[in-house]
């Protein structure tokens, strides 16, 4: 099974976590028009390649962190904070 | 060369040395009317579609590995037109009515048995929802009719239905014209159906870019064969659409997941139906050779990889096995992943993409094997005309702006 890094617990398997999907999304400001929102909402880079994620340890500690993850190989390359820049994967 | 007994039996008598290859491999030209680009189901019954229903017959069908080698030999072959808004049950009953027929027109054996699914209700809610969803059907002109518990029971006799059973079945619903079809079939039979119609299916063949003209249309594709012009230009990539689209320099709405199924040993008759359990996530019929066929819910983080984790697996069989307790002595033969293209409604898009003279063929998520022939005629029918099939309409990707989704999140069957 597939083990994802906690920072605060350490390797669990992967069925103890959720995936959020992509992270560092900036929600546009109210006054923006639909076709902002839409990109907001709905459009990804969806990458054959490095994706930067968010997960939640739903089954564990209960936080959430980033992970830099190669969606073909499933290689994670690094494990971040919420608060942190984007690392210089991709 | 017409399939038929009378082919067989000469074929008999000649030691089987007259059969030729059902398609031809020809070197790609240089330019072309249509590149459709994807060789799956989608892809090839848009290819020989447009050339049937449009007189289209210069068009090149582009295919980075093997025909049906993606989600198309990767599904778990069943057919159904079970869905709850009107715009879906129009796109997935027409689907449906095309593979009724689609043997006898394609002279090929797609191998299309309706034996009906099944699908359980494990709550009372589940009654509730699954007697709403029965009836939008019929509303929608749909076969559907109400199982009581005893009614499944005597569909599918096998099923755990004692009073300790872990995940108790309190009834359900089925479609009776749904089913299965031989998914390799259904991609030969369309490409040996387009070649014979003069397209050109040319297999390994990626494309790494799109050759755009004046006011930024699509000319062409850079090729790992080489460059190919065309008029126009079809996608039908579905997990990998992401992929395409930024080569041509825009964004989907998708994001691509692995979806799971398995087979076992194969054994005698045991299921004549295809049954479906939306609340624990398993979906499991039996196939013409004997094998069951188990398909699972979505591995839920973003994969490219075509094959699921363990932790997804473990849940699906766990569930199979709570459903067919008698089923917990087979072995597995084989487990595989397709990548599939979800998107936020869990219905597909059919249409223009932001650039001029590229459409596009994608979301259908979990649930494209069934829909393949719908696909095919409304994409074909974009590319031929320019204008979207009246079928397709609705399924723009102008609605992720305005907001207009036609949500099928729990027809589509599997956990999202």
């Amino acid at each position: 099974m597939m083990q994802l890094k906690c920072p605060w617990c350490g390797s669990r398997d992967e069925s103890e976590f959720v995936c959020g999907g992509t992270t560092h999304l900036i929600r546009p400001d109210l006054t923006a028009n639909d076709a902002t929102w839409g990109e907001y909402l709905f459009f990804r880079d969806n990458p054959k390649g490095v994706h930067l994620e968010r997960w939640r340890h739903a089954y564990g500690c209960g936080q959430w962190f980033n992970v830099a993850r190669h969606t073909l190989t499933h290689e994670v390359l690094s494990v971040y904070a919420m608060t942190d820049p984007p690392p210089a994967h991709s | 060369m017409k399939y038929s007994a009378l082919a067989l039996l000469r074929g008999a008598l000649s030691a089987h040395r007259n059969w030729v290859p059902a398609w031809r491999s020809p070197e790609p030209k240089p330019a072309y009317d249509v590149v459709i680009v994807g060789g799956g189901g989608h892809g090839l019954a848009a290819a020989y579609y447009l050339a049937k229903n449009h007189g289209v017959h210069n068009v090149a069908l582009l295919e980075r590995g093997w025909i049906g080698g993606g989600n198309t030999g990767r599904n778990t072959t069943i057919v159904r037109s079970n869905y709850l808004f009107p715009e879906s049950a129009r796109l997935y009953d027409f689907a449906l009515k095309c593979y009724e027929g689609l043997s006898r027109e394609l002279n090929f054996n797609i191998m299309l048995s309706q034996r009906g699914i099944v699908l359980l209700a494990h709550s009372r809610h589940d009654l509730d929802s699954m007697a709403r969803w029965a009836n939008a059907m019929r509303m929608n002109g749909i076969d559907a009719q109400i199982l009581t518990r005893e009614e499944v029971a005597a569909r599918a006799p096998l099923l755990d239905m004692s009073p300790d059973a872990r995940f108790p079945v309190l009834g359900g619903f089925t479609q009776r014209r749904a089913g299965t079809a031989r998914h390799d079939a259904v991609a030969w039979g369309y490409a040996r159906a387009a070649d014979a119609l003069g397209v050109d299916i040319i297999q390994n063949c990626e494309v790494t870019g799109f050759l755009t003209g004046a006011g930024g249309r699509v000319v062409g594709v850079e090729t790992s064969r080489g460059r190919i012009r065309a008029e126009r230009i079809g996608i039908a990539a579905a997990g990998h659409s992401s992929v395409l689209a930024k080569l041509a320099g825009f964004r989907l709405p998708v994001v691509s997941y692995a979806l799971q199924a398995m087979v076992t040993e194969p054994l005698k008759p045991a299921l004549d139906t295809v049954v479906t359990s939306p609340g624990t996530g398993a979906y499991v019929s039996q196939s013409d050779k004997g094998e069951i066929v188990i398909g699972a819910s979505l591995d839920l983080f973003p994969s490219y990889a075509q094959r699921g984790s363990f932790a997804v697996l473990q849940g699906v069989i766990a569930a199979t096995l709570a459903l067919f307790p008698s089923f917990s002595r087979l072995r597995l033969l084989r487990q595989w992943a397709g990548i599939v293209d979800v998107v936020h409604d869990s219905s597909p898009i059919i249409g223009p993409t932001p650039i001029p003279g590229l459409y596009i063929n994608c979301g259908w998520g979990t649930g494209g094997f069934k829909a393949i022939p719908a696909g095919g005629w409304t994409l074909a029918h974009v590319l031929a005309t320019g204008r979207n099939h009246e079928l397709a309409e609705p399924f723009q990707l102008e609605r992720f702006i305005t907001g207009r989704l036609i949500d099928e999140a729990a027809a589509a069957g599997i956990a999202h």
